[in-house]
């Protein structure tokens, strides 16, 4: 009765089953790998990895959890709340709760200093901003179609955006030049490469503020996208899901403000919001993930789609009670800005004291760091030669900018909201030896150069590894020698 | 400007299904405030066993509530885990639930669960690791709709009838199962596996162990997969007891085989303890590589970690889950009981039926003409002059006009005998009509029709009887 399989198994399952658009087999998660196998911990592991790649929030749960602590009538079945159990568990209807969308409009709003409202009959749930984003595309791109996006961006974006709906990704390119702001010109290079390609282009894909630079763009960058959405007839998609990390005041334009203040500017059916509370609010657990669109059809089939990835109705239940307090959601946000302006200033200032710059930035969970001048050559090998050194011997899991599709090499994300003020001076400190080290080693190499060529081979093999060596020195180190690298 | 999946209608929502739903949004039954309205029997809600979920959260207040079994806060843990491998304390409790549920025959490995958003997500993504754009899954008819939006919407996949008929009370055959399949050849579709649900939405049926025996053949010689679909195993609350797939690879020795690979469930707890709104679905295959794929879809549509850790809690208990389920069952069968009663009383018959939260219901005498107009002239009159929101069969793609799915635990019992009142009024003043018609041809034309076929066609529709394959 059983044939023989062997041959055939490999077309048992489904093309993207088999294939790498998950995107986890990026060298990305091998920093993931080293941190899940070697954790820090301050008493049971100080010498582990410290995690920086994971872009949480975790400074204000004392006040989430004192909220919950008043508030026993959020939750359901506490005899505060105990007889919405059944109401809650059988609700099914993918408009969701009206309290749910009632209280996302309202805290979208205040995040955006309440500037602009949000209608609540355009809340479409999903399954986290992963979930959003998938949906969003299934909406507005056939497969084979595709979408710009300026790059450093999120790699999740690979796998949510192209793994099953079939679309492509074409990279629009900012530098460093000009502190990585997208610009027309290149976003008409990208619009024109597809072109050639035959590849037909429905939209433009923007993180706002930006996941991994941490910088939000300005009201004209905003206006120059949408009104080059609008000539093109694409869409606009806008992730703002870190809008509440943004720590210097009113500056933060969100795209419903620029609709809002120049109403004529475009055809509103092209621009689409995700947003989400895992990095305002510091839920990822609870996948609490929203489109807003002011196209209604995309409402319409999007809510539809949401059948795909609802959201718990104990979790749209508790997030409605929260969110519906005014008082409270003022008060976080204005604290969570603070801790986080905080904490950003610590880290930049400490690194800033052993030379390592960053981009400047107000916003996000993480600042954009510049390793540059770490590298031996301006490559994304060295790049990667370097990071494998920060994760082994500096025991740190940061973002190479390769991995976010990064044009220049060199680049970090360095994530900071997601530790304790202990490991972050732990981690400050790890990086400040490191630097320091290297410094020592520049005098000392540059001393024993003058000596005679045997002598310095000799010296180097006993002090140190000399593939950890050549890795850290600059292209301009006499020690990079045709003999050295034979060595290797 | 937008995606063809926007313009196209496979999300199904414009089928009959869904506009019974949308008249009943206008104008649902209430006892007090709105007594004439529709009552809602087309959802397949369980209703019947709240309280005992709801006296476990009183008597155990610290999940709901964020805390542990110390009393100290886990939210921040909770609020920041999203491990696409799922909380593990959940995944062990829902194993042993699921293997609780199914007498203890067979055990399940938490490893091989993959956590999703509901069923509705656990079908869409196993078709995804499954199915390409263009290949086809067989489906047994009557089949639950939303299997065409879940299964065909934006997987691109396609769904082939294999047709059941009522001469043998639905059940599957080798026929139409090979019929099926060369039906997908001719219209140059792969076919990639089949789907069932067991126990049957809309039948109320629990799949026999010849079915299964002929399903596992059928999968073993055309080298495709098996889904079963075991939503509704929990609610089976009569003989024949439920025989779970994978107890008939245990017992045929196809554990551990390439074929016992090609063989994958799905569950969800909405049915079974009746919580649709909370979102657990779950995957469970016994091929590793679609466990790893369906794990990493699963992002795409993740259990809230607040949902998992209270469930761990409920499902852990499992005083409380035997409890639940004998009870839970009994509820159901007496409530199906009172449905049969009060349709028999009608003179209206039921597909023997063990399991599920609704009946299929014989109204084929009914039929002005046995076409599928007459099905909706039918239930047009339910829906607007009785009163009653019911799911014609032919949403559920049944081959024979005149079936109709009507649920029974979504409502009180008052709710359910005043439905039952409704149909005999309609009943009645349908035979009375009937009796004054104009056109007694049409009444002749009608009986000679039921007497031209035997007894024995009848009897076969509403009794399990066993018809050998052929």
């Amino acid at each position: 009765m059983e044939v023989a399989l062997n041959n055939n198994t490999h077309k048992l399952l489904s093309k993207i089953a088999i294939n790498d658009g998950h995107g986890e087999n990026s060298p990305y998660f091998d920093g993931w790998k080293a941190y899940d196998t070697n954790p820090y911990h301050p008493r049971n592991n100080p010498s582990g990895v410290i995690q920086m790649g994971l872009a949480e929030n975790q400074l204000c749960f004392d006040l989430i959890e004192e909220w919950i602590k008043n508030h026993p009538e959020a939750s359901i079945c506490s005899p505060q709340g105990g007889f919405d159990f059944k109401e809650i568990a059988l609700f099914q209807d993918y408009h969701g709760l009206p309290e749910f969308r009632g209280a996302i409009a309202n805290f979208m709003s205040r995040v955006r200093g309440s500037r602009v409202k949000f209608d609540p009959s355009r809340i479409v749930m999903s399954g986290g901003a992963t979930g959003a984003h998938e949906t969003v595309a299934f909406c507005l791109a056939n497969r084979g179609e595709a979408f710009l996006v300026p790059t450093p961006y999120y790699p999740g974006f690979d796998r949510d955006l192209k793994w099953r709906t079939g679309i492509e990704l074409i990279p629009v390119v900012c530098e460093s030049t000009n502190n990585f702001k997208v610009t027309l010109g290149a976003l008409e290079e990208a619009y024109d490469k597809a072109r050639e390609s035959n590849i037909k282009v429905k939209g433009l894909l923007i993180t706002n503020p930006s996941n991994p630079l941490g910088t939000f763009f300005d009201k004209d960058t905003l206006k120059t996208l949408v009104r080059f959405i609008n000539e093109k007839n694409i869409h606009l998609v806008c992730d703002e899901i870190y809008a509440g990390t943004v720590t210097n005041g009113n500056e933060f334009v969100s795209i419903a403000e620029i609709l809002e203040e120049f109403p004529t500017i475009c055809n509103h059916n092209l621009i689409h919001i995700v947003y989400s509370l895992s990095k305002d609010m510091g839920f990822p657990g609870f996948r609490v993930g929203i489109i807003y669109s002011y196209n209604d059809t995309v409402v319409n089939i999007a809510r539809k789609m949401s059948s795909f990835g609802l959201v718990s109705t104990q979790t749209q239940h508790m997030v409605a009670s929260m969110l519906s307090d005014n008082d409270f959601v003022d008060h976080f946000i204005c604290e969570s800005k603070i801790r986080l302006a905080h904490r950003h200033e610590m880290f930049i200032g400490e690194l800033a004291e052993v030379g390592i710059g960053s981009l400047e930035s107000n916003a996000g969970l993480f600042f954009w760091m510049d390793l540059r001048r770490f590298l031996k050559e301006p490559t994304f090998e060295s790049e990667m030669t370097f990071w494998r050194i920060i994760i082994n011997e500096i025991k740190l899991n940061v973002s190479p900018g390769s991995s976010f599709h990064c044009e220049e090499p060199g680049w970090f994300r360095v994530c900071f909201a997601n530790m304790d003020d202990e490991t972050v001076m732990v981690a400050v400190e790890r990086i400040k030896s490191f630097v320091l080290e290297r410094r020592m080693l520049e005098i000392k190499t540059k001393a024993m150069a003058k000596n005679k060529k045997q002598c310095w081979q000799n010296n180097l093999q006993l002090k140190l590894s000399s593939r950890r060596l050549e890795d850290i020195m600059s292209p301009h180190s006499p020690l990079n020698s045709p003999m050295l690298r034979a060595q290797n | 400007m937008l995606s063809a999946k926007v313009t196209c209608n496979s999300h199904g929502q414009d089928s009959s299904y869904f506009l019974g739903w949308e008249e009943y949004e206008k104008n649902p039954y209430d006892e007090v405030k709105n007594p004439k309205g529709i009552i809602q029997m087309g959802l397949a809600e369980n209703q019947l066993s709240f309280d005992l979920l709801e006296s476990w959260l009183q008597n155990n207040p610290q999940p709901t509530a964020f805390k542990n079994h110390k009393n100290q806060s886990i939210f921040k843990e909770l609020a920041l885990f999203q491990d696409y491998h799922g909380l593990p304390a959940f995944k062990n409790a829902l194993v042993k639930f699921m293997s609780e549920i199914r007498g203890n025959t067979v055990s399940f490995d938490a490893n091989n669960l993959v956590l999703t958003a509901g069923a509705t997500s656990a079908n869409e993504t196993l078709m995804f690791c499954l199915a390409n754009p263009g290949d086809a899954f067989l489906l047994p008819t009557p089949y639950y709709p939303g299997f065409d939006r879940d299964l065909k919407w934006r997987t691109g996949a396609e769904i082939v009838p294999i047709h059941c008929s009522s001469l043998n009370g639905f059940r599957i055959t080798k026929s139409a199962l090979e019929e099926a399949y060369k039906q997908a050849e001719k219209q140059k579709l792969k076919v990639k596996g089949v789907l069932v649900t067991n126990p049957s939405n809309p039948l109320g049926t629990s799949l026999s162990l010849r079915e299964l025996d002929l399903l596992v053949n059928f999968i073993s010689s055309k080298n495709i997969h098996l889904i079963s679909d075991e939503i509704y195993s929990g609610t089976v609350f009569s003989s024949p007891s439920f025989i779970s797939i994978m107890e008939v690879l245990k017992n045929r020795n196809l554990m551990n085989t390439d074929i016992s690979k090609r063989v994958h469930i799905v569950y969800s707890l909405s049915k079974d303890l009746g919580l649709p709104g909370f979102r657990i679905g779950a995957i469970y295959s016994n091929d590793e590589r679609v466990v790893s794929a369906a794990t990493k879809m699963s992002s795409f549509g993740l259990v809230s970690s607040q949902t998992q850790h209270l469930l761990s809690e409920i499902l852990s208990d499992q005083k409380f889950t035997k409890t639940y389920l004998s009870e839970n069952r009994r509820r159901l069968k007496e409530r199906r009981e009172m449905l049969v009663k009060g349709l028999k009383r009608s003179r209206i018959r039921c597909l023997e039926s063990n399991s599920g939260l609704f009946c299929w219901v014989d109204m084929r005498h009914l039929l002005s003409t046995n076409t599928f107009e007459g099905e909706m002239e039918l239930w047009k009159k339910i829906v607007y002059e009785v009163g009653l929101n019911i799911s014609p069969g032919s949403s559920c793609h049944c081959s024979e006009p005149g079936w109709f799915r009507v649920c029974f635990a979504n409502m009180s019992e008052e709710t359910l005998d005043l439905a039952m009142q409704r149909v005999k009024s309609f009943v009645d003043s349908m035979a009375k009509q009937n009796n004054q018609s104009r056109h007694p041809q049409l009444m002749n034309r009608n009986s000679r029709r039921t007497k031209s076929l035997p007894k024995w066609v009848f009897e076969l529709s509403f009794h399990q009887r066993e018809v050998s394959d052929r």
